[in-house]
């Protein structure tokens, strides 16, 4: 009995020490400023009032704290900007989630499949995945060149004429959801097929005894069977997708007119920008931060009570 | 007390030779039979997508071998060189950049899986208040945005004398790799048996040494995609490589690279040659875990 009590003991401090390391780096990296984040959203601190030390002479900082005006600014819409951005990103993240999970799971239902080269094919299905963020979008800007892009020559050859991919804000959006898709499709396909390996063999043979359908295995064995995978995979997926900056940023830097302008990439442009408004930077950052918790909640308390039902 | 001893490393390998062909042999066997048809539909479908992902990358690569601003006439592809990869190499920073890279990547690899792994272990294994927060956290670590947090880490990285080095590009990295792979790392080690674990602490080992000695080997698959998985974080970063990283010397592949694109306006034919480069490494350690990546992605999560 003591020595039991002894080693759950231990055992909670071993765990304390596992996790220290980890702890510490995001609490150093990310909760500090997270926290700094917050204070900063409730204060007009930017670029001149911030403070800092020149040499040696040392600028006190001069901002005062303004309560939530910043928040009222944002969400009464005064900015100007704010619901644009929203429709937007919840546009993109909708298409980009359902695409890279509806192609993901084509994809790898095929390569589940028992046939010649399936080795191969996986290999070059993930290609994208292998290449770091800014090279793709290096690639597909050139591309989409409006003058000398491969993408324009082809439709020229076909006689349906050029595209001004992204100087235009439809076409623009058209092109940042094509090229993440073509990013992100692979990380999605190589996850949900590790699920459908992982699905007994037996299911689907039992399920082709009862005499069921393509269609009903496919909605009866491998959904719910994927269910683990997916439920990790499409969370994941929406916070990545919602929070996505490099695409953006280097394929359209938010452009034509801000048109493909993200949250995110907004709020880098707060931030960034001439005069460098770190306090609005921060308050979208929050808002950001917000809406992704109500939908992650959300989504976990739907899959939670989905789960009850069928069990 | 502790068991993490040079001679304890060695054991280890033996221990993954032994569990790898276990995990091969479960491959997928036939339900049932396909006609010409299907096979022929089945094959087009998954060439036609093959194409469509490795076509920009093969684009990128013909592009770089054109002369000049060739890059400009797309279907002409004569007097190809390697022109642009000799302008590329010969730009004497390029080589210092890229060791920057390495070095930054390598060290956010081992020491962010390193510590994700003892984290996801400590998460799967042991009961500690605080454990089901603590993957709630990881998640929402991931929700505020990284480009507003580039200010206050500068500050927080500033006032500890950090700028400039290796240690804080490595450190920043991390915190962007480590709460996904802690996650898949314990979704891993969730389908390794328990029982292993029970054996360990009957021989005497401490949890730490059963971890790092029994379970970690078993785990290579997992610690493969997810070193993948962090070592691409890392290689192709630039938001705050390129804010803590002030002076040339110290410039990663990216952001010197980028200083390109302003210098030489049209230089389009260096940016596509110095891409092929920068993928290279990337694609090598791909090929080089692509086997693992199916099952170490997503064993753990199946099994719930």
């Amino acid at each position: 009995m003591i020595s039991k009590l002894r080693r759950s003991y231990d055992e909670r401090w071993y765990a304390w020490a596992m996790i220290a390391p980890v702890v510490l780096v995001l609490g150093v990296i990310v909760v500090y400023p997270l926290v700094q984040g917050l204070y900063y959203s409730l204060t007009d601190i930017n670029e001149a009032n911030m403070g800092r030390t020149i040499g040696v002479n040392h600028i006190p900082a001069s901002f005062t704290f303004v309560g939530l005006d910043n928040y009222i600014d944002v969400l009464s819409g005064a900015d100007g900007e704010f619901y644009a951005r929203l429709t937007w990103t919840l546009t993109w993240t909708v298409a980009c989630v359902a695409l890279h999970y509806s192609l993901g799971l084509g994809l790898a239902m095929l390569l589940n499949r028992p046939m010649r080269m399936s080795g191969l094919y996986r290999v070059l299905l993930v290609v994208p995945w292998a290449v770091p963020v800014f090279v793709s979008a290096f690639a597909w800007r050139l591309m989409l060149n409006k003058d000398n892009g491969v993408i324009n020559a082809v439709l020229e050859g076909v006689g349906i004429g050029g595209v001004d991919w992204l100087g235009q804000p439809t076409t623009a959006k058209l092109a940042v959801i094509m090229v993440n898709v073509w990013v992100g499709v692979p990380f999605v396909m190589v996850a949900l097929l590790g699920g459908l390996q992982a699905i007994p063999k037996e299911q689907y043979e039992a399920a082709a005894l009862d005499g069921a359908t393509a269609w009903q295995r496919f909605r009866h064995v491998t959904l719910p069977g994927l269910r683990p995978v997916s439920s990790t995979v499409v969370l994941l997926g929406i916070i990545w997708t919602f929070n996505q900056f490099g695409v953006i940023y280097l394929v359209t830097e938010g452009g034509p007119f801000g048109s493909s302008e993200l949250l995110v990439t907004y709020a880098y442009k707060l931030g960034f920008a001439n005069v460098r408004d770190y306090a609005m930077a921060a308050t979208y950052g929050t808002i950001i931060l917000s809406m992704l918790l109500v939908i992650a909640t959300a989504y976990r308390r739907t899959l939670d009570r989905r789960q009850e039902a069928a069990a | 007390m502790s068991t993490l001893t040079p001679t304890t490393r060695d054991t280890a390998p033996a221990n993954a030779e032994a569990a790898a062909p276990r995990a091969a042999a479960k491959r997928p066997k036939a339900w049932g039979h396909r006609s010409r048809g299907a096979s022929i539909a089945l094959h087009a479908t998954l060439i036609c997508a093959s194409l469509i992902a490795v076509f920009p990358v093969v684009w990128v690569a013909l592009t770089s071998l054109k002369p000049d601003d060739h890059w400009q006439r797309t279907g002409d592809f004569s007097g190809l060189s390697l022109d642009n990869y000799t302008k590329v190499l010969g730009d004497s920073s390029f080589t210092t950049w890229f060791l920057n890279s390495a070095v930054v990547s390598v060290g956010t690899t081992v020491v962010g899986v390193f510590i994700s792994a003892s984290a996801g272990y400590a998460v799967s294994r042991l009961r500690f208040p605080g454990h089901r927060a603590l993957m709630w956290t990881f998640l929402v670590t991931q929700m505020f945005p990284v480009a507003v947090l580039i200010v206050p880490v500068y500050t927080i990285l500033t006032k500890l004398h950090m700028t400039n080095t290796y240690g804080a590009l490595i450190l920043v990295n991390c915190t962007v790799a480590v709460p996904f792979c802690a996650w898949m790392l314990k979704g891993y080690f969730d389908t390794i048996p328990r029982e292993i674990d029970e054996a360990g602490r009957v021989d005497g080992l401490t949890p730490f040494g059963t971890f790092w000695r029994l379970v970690l080997p078993l785990a290579k698959p997992g610690l493969a995609v997810t070193g993948f998985y962090t070592f691409l974080t890392a290689w192709a970063e630039i938001a705050f490589a390129r804010t803590l990283m002030s002076d040339d010397a110290h410039y990663t592949l990216p952001v010197g690279m980028g200083t390109w694109i302003g210098q030489f306006k049209s230089e389009w034919g260096m940016m596509t040659a110095a891409s092929v480069l920068i993928t290279l490494p990337a694609a090598a350690l791909f090929f080089f875990v692509q086997r693992h990546l199916v099952s170490g992605l997503t064993a753990g999560s199946t099994k719930s």
